[in-house]
């Protein structure tokens, strides 16, 4: 770099006695003299920038590391009491008062050109680490071709890929708690394939072991479950863009185990109820977001809204005892909306229904088992929330919960959500 | 037969010939200056508008299909669209234009990068390591990036390569020209102390030799808050400016504050290619640019 700019200088001398001599030289040449000189300085300039390039160290190939700490202050009268209806779903609760949420540690980075390794780690309040996502992924294969494996949340729905701390509302919806244990993770492996077409068309299947509910980890060589989905997108000028998409999950369960299940007998406490047999959920999901020109870091607005409906057709044994048929169609679906009315604040409303259907239940169980609860739990939630810069969110939430019969519940959340480190991307 | 054959070999050629490079401008910048160096031979989609901040624009999935499309990925680099761009780019299942392939162009990479933070702590806002990202503000970084990029036009497109040759040619004619007009009529704003709302003209300061005194913003990305507006304003009376600038996608409220307590003028520049209705291409950018600034010094 050095030579060449006295290289440059030594040229660029050269041309000094040429400007004098030409003293009487037409404006047009001094201009190309002109000209020629500023074409050295922006080589030397250009020079400059290249050999500039940080120094590698070592630990310039360290992966990205992040880690999210979030809390929340929780004010609500039944935390542990599922759905009316759903006492045979998945049941995540609530925790009380003051309460650290998980902890996520994050790391991610280009493993060689071909594959990139993506690993989160949710640290529980009370100890122990959970492997949330431990997955490759790969787009090595071109054509639109995208393959992950490993552990990794299902691409089916809208919401399930999110993680919790990109969730619009401090807890998941209704239909995703009762039918999916608030997010459906699969050790398996994903593929997805993206059109060439000017919309976005992708189509994207997965077979796993079936680790969560409402599978039951099937330890077996083939798959435990099997999920296919559908996303069709595109924008709407510049300001509006949605995404709708449909999705299908299927597995075999086998004495999937329920407790604390409520009979026509009205025994205390419940019963244990255990169920094996096909398990199929269709979904459907949309969002819609519309900013002003497009510039998202003033003002916006989002809808979105899912759909599922599960069919359940097998066995039934009622307190580990009577087994009979059982049929079941369970649906949920919420409906949301988020407003960044002024930059850094957001606000957000959204409705839960759940129907947990009338159950086809065999004769052997026709006085034990409830099959029609006649009731339809329902929750609306409102939020405010606070966001300092793109890596502090505070917020507010409160819930009228009617998803328990006759146990109508007034609801506060606090809670604070905090990204230290490498920030990734954000997915749609 | 023969006739048909020949028809069918035509109609190949013919297609082979118009075959565009589909390219995926993540700026409006880029994509005029893509469009100057490849003229038809590119089919050119605009990732953002000049309305859009582009440190903050969404991996929205039309982007995702359109970089699956696409043979060539021009953007600035330098963390400015790290928010986005690589969840599109691997969304995009198209390794053609993956981080460090020949589809992928950094504009960044080829012009001497300013304000390069010696530290890097989130608590001094939104910085980026590489070094400011907003390079297009100074007319003399569109020549080596026009260099690098038709090479790099030639590289995805040999066999017009000399059609691309020749724009670059005219193109650098064109430019060195429409510099020395700019240069010298933005000759009164040499040595102007100016305030700006958000850190992003230092190579705008550097070509033209405006003296920035101030920052509308506390830390880089983090919008005035009412208390740093007041401040700025005190320090406004000891050290003077003559206008506040900011970029056509920011919010106009914090610069028209201070303008009307400070007494100077506010300053709406277009920033990129279709900031304001008078900057269509990259040339009438800098004119409005310069107009603009002229304007301020009234």
């Amino acid at each position: 770099m050095f030579h060449k700019k006295i290289m440059s200088v030594a040229i660029a001398l050269l041309f000094v006695p040429s400007i004098h001599s030409a003293y009487a030289a037409s404006d047009a040449e001094l201009q190309t003299l002109r000209d020629e000189v500023r074409l050295l300085a922006e080589r030397i300039n250009q020079t400059d920038a290249k050999t500039a390039a940080p120094a590698a160290s070592a630990n310039a190939f360290n992966p990205a590391v992040s880690l999210i700490l979030g809390g929340t202050y929780a004010r609500l009268a039944q935390p542990a009491r599922p759905a009316t209806g759903f006492a045979m779903n998945a049941n995540p609760a609530h925790a009380q008062g003051f309460n650290l949420g998980e902890s996520e540690l994050g790391i991610a980075a280009d493993i060689d050109p071909e594959y990139r390794g993506v690993a989160t780690m949710a640290l529980a309040p009370a100890g122990g680490i959970t492997v949330e996502n431990a997955f490759i992924q790969s787009s090595a294969l071109g054509n639109g071709l995208n393959v992950k494996f490993g552990r990794f949340f299902s691409g089916l729905g809208y919401l399930n890929e999110q993680h919790a701390h990109a969730w619009d509302f401090v807890d998941q919806p209704l239909v995703y708690a009762s039918l999916w244990n608030n997010q459906i993770g699969e050790d398996g492996v994903q593929l997805k394939w993206l059109a060439p077409t000017e919309t976005f068309v992708e189509l994207g299947a997965e077979v796993g072991r079936g680790r969560s509910f409402p599978a039951t980890d099937s330890n077996r060589n083939g798959a435990g479950a099997t999920a296919l989905f559908a996303h069709v997108a595109d924008d709407i000028g510049v300001a509006h863009s949605w995404r709708a998409g449909a999705s299908l999950y299927q597995t075999q369960r086998q004495n999937a185990q329920s407790v604390n299940v409520p009979d026509l007998l009205a025994t205390v406490g419940g019963v244990t109820n255990s169920f094996s047999g096909d398990s199929q959920t269709a979904g459907l999901d949309f969002v819609w977001k519309y900013a002003p020109n497009g510039n998202l870091a003033e003002r916006y607005f989002k809808l979105q809204g899912e759909l599922f409906q599960r069919k359940e057709n097998g066995v039934l044994t009622y307190n580990l005892l009577t087994p009979s048929s059982y049929r079941n169609t369970q649906n949920g679906w919420y409906m949301q909306s988020v407003a960044q009315f002024m930059p850094h604040w957001r606000t957000g409303l959204r409705y839960d229904r759940m129907n947990a259907g009338t159950a086809n239940v065999g004769v052997a169980n026709l006085t034990n088992v409830i099959s029609n609860y006649a009731y339809t739990p329902t929750r609306s939630s409102w939020m405010l929330d606070y966001s300092p810069s793109e890596f502090s969110r505070l917020r507010l939430q409160i819930a009228r919960d009617l998803t328990r019969q006759g146990q109508a519940d007034n609801q506060i959340f606090v809670q604070y959500l905090m990204s230290l480190g490498a920030h990734g991307a954000h997915q749609y | 037969m023969k006739k048909i054959i020949y028809a069918l070999l035509a109609l190949l050629l013919s297609n082979s010939a118009h075959a565009a490079l589909n390219v995926f401008a993540c700026e409006p910048e880029w994509a005029a200056l893509t469009q100057q160096l490849a003229g038809e031979q590119a089919h050119i989609y605009i990732a953002t508008t000049a309305l859009q901040d582009p440190h903050r624009v969404e991996a929205r999935p039309s982007l995702i299909a359109q970089a699956r499309r696409a043979n060539l990925v021009v953007c600035t680099g330098a963390e400015l669209e790290m928010a986005w761009l690589p969840v599109v780019l691997r969304e995009s299942g198209n390794t053609a234009v993956a981080a460090g392939s020949l589809g992928n162009f950094e504009a960044a990479q080829f012009v001497k990068m300013l304000e390069v933070p010696t530290r890097l702590n989130r608590a001094d806002g939104d910085v980026h390591a590489g070094g400011n990202p907003h390079i297009q503000t100074d007319a003399r970084n569109f020549l080596p990036i026009a260099e690098a990029l038709s090479k790099r036009l030639i590289q995805l497109d040999a066999a017009n390569s000399a059609q691309y040759q020749q724009r670059l040619a005219s193109f650098n004619q064109q430019w060195r020209t429409a510099m020395t007009r700019w240069e010298k009529q933005a000759a009164p704003l040499k040595g102007v102390a100016i305030a700006a709302q958000h850190q992003g003209f230092p190579y705008l300061n550097d070509w033209l030799g405006l003296k920035q005194v101030i920052t509308l913003e506390a830390k880089p990305g983090m919008e005035p808050s009412a208390s740093h507006l007041a401040q700025v304003l005190d320090e406004l009376q000891t050290h003077p400016a003559k206008f506040v600038i900011r970029a056509a996608y920011q919010d106009a409220r914090p610069s028209e504050w201070i303008a009307q307590r400070a007494k100077l003028s506010a300053v709406m520049l277009p920033y990129t290619v279709g900031g304001t209705p008078q900057a269509t291409d990259l040339f009438n950018l800098f004119d409005d640019t310069i107009t603009r600034l002229l304007a301020g010094l009234q």
